[in-house]
């Protein structure tokens, strides 16, 4: 268990960090990054895992099962619609360009 | 065992950070989703090696399996199959996934509070409850989005005295979690009665948003389960989740803000008042002059003869799927020397880069794309400005008419440019409402018909020549 202060610590940090890291960010990229940004909160998975891996009664696996399937959909449709649109900007495959 | 799977959590936050900032680039942001793939697949994978998971048996351990089985597998046929132009409603409902995955989380550790377990201690119940609310609130509104994009709920839904509802709906969900947050000992039935107002309340909440202010909204829930999972990740004593739910929460927020700016409205007057939807029909004001239509193939003429061309698409040009008939219109143009200009305004479409995605399918080089700032300057000078399915980032009221409700929204100026040749479907207004009297001016021309149809005789009549 992340002791309380230590959790603040790390989410103080990580908000900076997230804030930062995408503050250059050109407008042509606000989409795939909305939807990259989409996929990485897919590590809800793991959490999802966990519950359903400890759950006990008849009802508590229900939910849990739920929450995986339904992170897995995160994780899964996230990454493949954000690469989806981010091979489009790849040069090197784009048809010769117009 | 365990400080492996550590490591492996904390390899895998580290990952993420760096593939969202390879994200932000063009150049590298392939190689960024793709990093930012195998660290997620490495993390789920060490995961069956947590106590957590496998030491309760084996029934458990298969749910998973099959559990991850059939969301992945959904989730991959959709978004397989979906058309680019649908992908901002499929953003929403993977978003919503996430969302409803963090309060199913809360609710499995509120159930075995319920049961008797220690789930440890009062801060865990406290963010349990908020991200439960949080991640609630995400999954019903990313579906009401979702639906609204869809076309499945066209018309924006709003209840007499709906704010009133919607703040005595949030006083008793705040009131449900303040029980399950604070005692010691809490019911099924609270559990139960909590979460069915929190989704109640993201459904009310978005139901009166209109579907122009829908970019924004999934954006901002987009961040709210970025941050519904940090909290989980709290619960779960798991800091590869409070790192990438907090980094999604606060770049989620920054984006919303990007956003919500260019389009000049508030976040919170997207949330509490909704435009193009407060029932009042838009004043009938007097327009000088008149519509006046235009023939493809003199439409086709004027532009093989320009030098300059700016093409201002929207979502008509999306809805059509005209893409791939403009970049050959754009080839043949160029062909007869033409300089071709893209000018993309930051919520074209139904999302910020909507546009620029959809030219990229196409293979129009993103050099020809500017933003707002980089072209109007350039509209002067243009011989012809060719918008195709755009309408309220092209009105001219948002620059002349202090009372219009897009007052002040940073507008393409297609105005200015010597000739307008507008392609619409019909003569209906925007998604605000809003007449456009660059539909009226002198230089513009009205293409009427689908966006795909008209640019397919465009190309017709420049072949001709």
């Amino acid at each position: 268990m992340i002791e309380g202060f230590t959790a603040l610590y790390i989410f103080m940090l990580a908000a900076f960090t997230g804030y930062e890291v995408i503050s250059r960010v050109p407008v042509i990229l606000h989409t795939p990054l909305m939807s990259g940004s989409n996929f990485i909160h897919g590590i809800v998975l793991v959490g999802a895992m966990v519950s359903l891996g400890h759950a006990e009664t008849g009802l508590q696996m229900l939910i849990g099962f739920v929450a995986v399937i339904l992170a897995a959909g995160n994780a899964v449709g996230g990454y493949v619609a954000t690469e989806r649109m981010l091979e489009m900007f790849d040069r090197s495959k784009s048809k010769g360009g117009v | 065992m365990s400080s492996f799977i550590e490591i492996v959590y904390f390899a895998a936050a580290v990952i993420f950070i760096l593939g969202l900032k390879k994200m932000s680039s063009p150049v590298t942001a392939r190689s960024g989703i793709v990093w930012a793939g195998y660290a997620m697949v490495a993390a789920t994978a060490v995961t069956f090696f947590s106590p957590a998971v496998y030491s309760h048996g084996f029934l458990n351990l298969l749910l998973i399996v099959i559990a991850i089985g059939i969301g992945s597998y959904l989730a991959y046929k959709s978004a397989k199959s979906v058309e680019m132009t649908d992908m901002p409603q499929m953003i929403a409902i993977y978003n919503g996934m996430g969302g409803g995955a963090a309060g199913a989380i809360a609710a499995v550790e509120l159930v075995r509070f319920a049961d008797g377990h220690d789930i440890g201690g009062g801060t865990v119940q406290l963010l349990a409850v908020l991200g439960a609310l949080i991640g609630a609130i995400a999954f019903s509104g990313s579906a009401v989005a979702y639906a609204k994009l869809q076309g499945l709920m066209n018309k924006t839904l709003r209840l007499p005295s709906h704010q009133a509802l919607n703040i005595a709906l949030f006083a008793v969900t705040l009131l449900f979690g303040a029980v399950l947050a604070f005692s010691g000992e809490v019911s099924g039935f609270t559990i139960f009665l909590f979460f069915l107002c929190a989704l109640a309340l993201g459904i009310m909440v978005t139901l009166p948003i209109g579907g122009a202010d829908m970019p924004v909204v999934i954006s901002l829930f987009n961040a709210l389960t970025g941050l519904a999972v940090a909290f989980e990740g709290y619960v779960l004593g798991n800091a590869a989740m409070i790192i990438a739910g907090t980094v999604v929460g606060s770049s989620g927020t920054l984006l919303t803000q990007l956003m919500a700016k260019a389009m000049n409205r508030p976040i919170s007057n997207i949330l509490f008042s909704s435009f193009g939807s407060d029932g009042g029909a838009p004043e009938e004001e007097d327009i000088a002059g008149t519509m006046k239509e235009i023939e493809a193939s003199d439409a086709a003429v004027t532009m093989a003869y320009a030098e300059k061309v700016i093409i201002v698409p929207g979502y008509g040009m999306a809805v059509a799927q005209a893409q791939h008939k403009l970049a050959e219109l754009v080839q043949l143009l160029e062909d007869r020397g033409v300089t071709v200009k893209f000018a993309i305004h930051p919520v074209a479409g139904r999302m910020p880069g909507h546009m620029n995605v959809l030219l990229a399918e196409a293979g129009i080089d993103y050099d020809k794309i500017y933003d707002l700032d980089e072209i109007n300057p350039e509209f002067p000078t243009a011989d012809v400005a060719l918008v195709i399915g755009a309408n309220d980032v092209v009105n001219p009221v948002a620059r002349t008419n202090p009372d219009s409700p897009i007052y002040g929204m940073p507008i393409l100026d297609a105005d200015k440019a010597k000739n307008c040749i507008v392609i619409k479907r019909g003569k209906g207004s925007g998604f605000s409402g809003i007449e456009n009297h660059l539909f009226y001016a002198d230089n513009t021309r009205m293409l009427y018909g689908d966006a795909q149809k008209a640019i397919g005789e465009l190309i017709a009549g420049v072949k001709q020549l």
